[in-house]
């Protein structure tokens, strides 16, 4: 018997990765704007959808890709708004794949503006799976408390944009929006950050304001 | 908890590997894994134990070399580690740093039974 050592040096999550380069560049391809969506559950990102929907209003199109462990609930309230919307039972898993992505992606019309991608709740697991979106958000509620940043570095390095949602329960909450704020700049210098309420519908203005500039410049790309 | 996930997926390459290399068995996997890769290398390591078992892989033990997350400043060029995950130059403060390690999940080695 003999032994022999092989040096491989190869990403586990290559394949992966691999997957995520393609659905991004055919979404691309298309004109469309793709936006993943991460949070832990309750943070209200599908409220935040049915907000950024009414401001989006008929000039544009919009597709949501629903993640959830089990049920269709997300889907059928996002569809209640007349938006399509695909959902990805994961059976368990606690987060979205670009496999899981791509074995939908014929259904996903060529016309759409904006495509998004709400995320299993999770704020670990997720931020290790690029799904070919040009443009990653973490959501975070104040009731969650304002040191998820430093607790959660991977989704809050990993990102785009940071959301700072329910911000009209301040008043009730021990919720610091200068510490909040802070600290994940201190981990993410180029995070841009919103701070809103999808209940009361505030801070929508700005962040669909946002992704509308970030559609124009991939069409301008 | 996405560990196992990544488990199978480490699975598909050593299948590969040790196909390419026609080997019998597979007897040590060693892995780099960056503090901010987004996994946790005891999960890993059960992951490994629970998936290897009536794999090519089922005696092989695995070594994980772990990786502290390494910036260096692009304005002042000093090289830092960062254990806090702040990102901001310890010298000069300047917020363009550049990420030069830490964020790896690799499969480095393997060795095998030909």
């Amino acid at each position: 018997m003999q032994k022999k050592e092989v040096l491989v040096l190869e990403e586990l999550l290559g394949s992966n990765k691999k997957i995520a380069t393609e659905i991004r560049s055919k979404l691309q391809e298309k004109g469309i704007l793709t936006i993943n969506l991460l949070s832990s559950p309750g943070a209200g990102k599908t409220t935040l959808l049915e907000r950024i929907a009414e401001k989006l209003g008929p000039d544009y199109k919009m597709g949501v890709i629903e993640g959830d462990i089990e049920t269709e609930r997300d889907s059928e309230r996002i569809r209640a708004k007349g938006i399509p919307a695909w959902q990805i039972i994961t059976g368990g898993a606690c987060h979205l794949e670009a496999k899981m992505v791509a074995k939908i992606f014929s259904e996903i019309p060529a016309d759409l503006d904006f495509l998004f991608i709400e995320n299993v709740g999770n704020l670990v697991c997720p931020a290790s799976y690029d799904l070919g979106e040009n443009i990653r958000c973490v959501i975070l509620s104040t009731p969650e408390g304002d040191d998820k940043p430093k607790k959660y570095p991977k989704a809050f390095t990993t990102s785009d944009c940071l959301i700072i949602n329910k911000i009209d329960l301040v008043p009730i909450l021990p919720f610091n929006l200068e510490n909040a704020t802070k600290e994940a700049l201190e981990i993410n210098p180029k995070l841009k950050i919103f701070v809103a309420s999808a209940l009361k519908d505030s801070g929508i203005s700005e962040l669909t304001a946002y992704f509308l500039s970030s559609l124009h410049k991939l069409h301008h790309a | 908890m996405h560990e196992l996930s990544i488990v199978a997926n480490l699975f598909e390459i050593l299948e590969e590997k040790a196909k390419e290399q026609k080997a019998k068995k597979i007897v040590m996997v060693k892995l780099q894994v960056g503090s901010l890769s987004g996994v946790v290398p005891e999960f890993l390591e059960t992951a490994f134990d629970i998936y290897k078992k009536e794999t090519i892989a089922d005696e092989a033990r695995l070594e994980m070399k772990k990786v502290p997350l390494k910036i260096q400043c692009q304005k002042c060029h000093a090289e830092m580690v960062k254990d806090d995950f702040v990102f901001i130059c310890s010298k000069c403060g300047s917020k363009e740093l550049k990420i030069l390690a830490g964020t790896e999940l690799l499969l480095e080695k393997i060795e095998l039974e030909i």
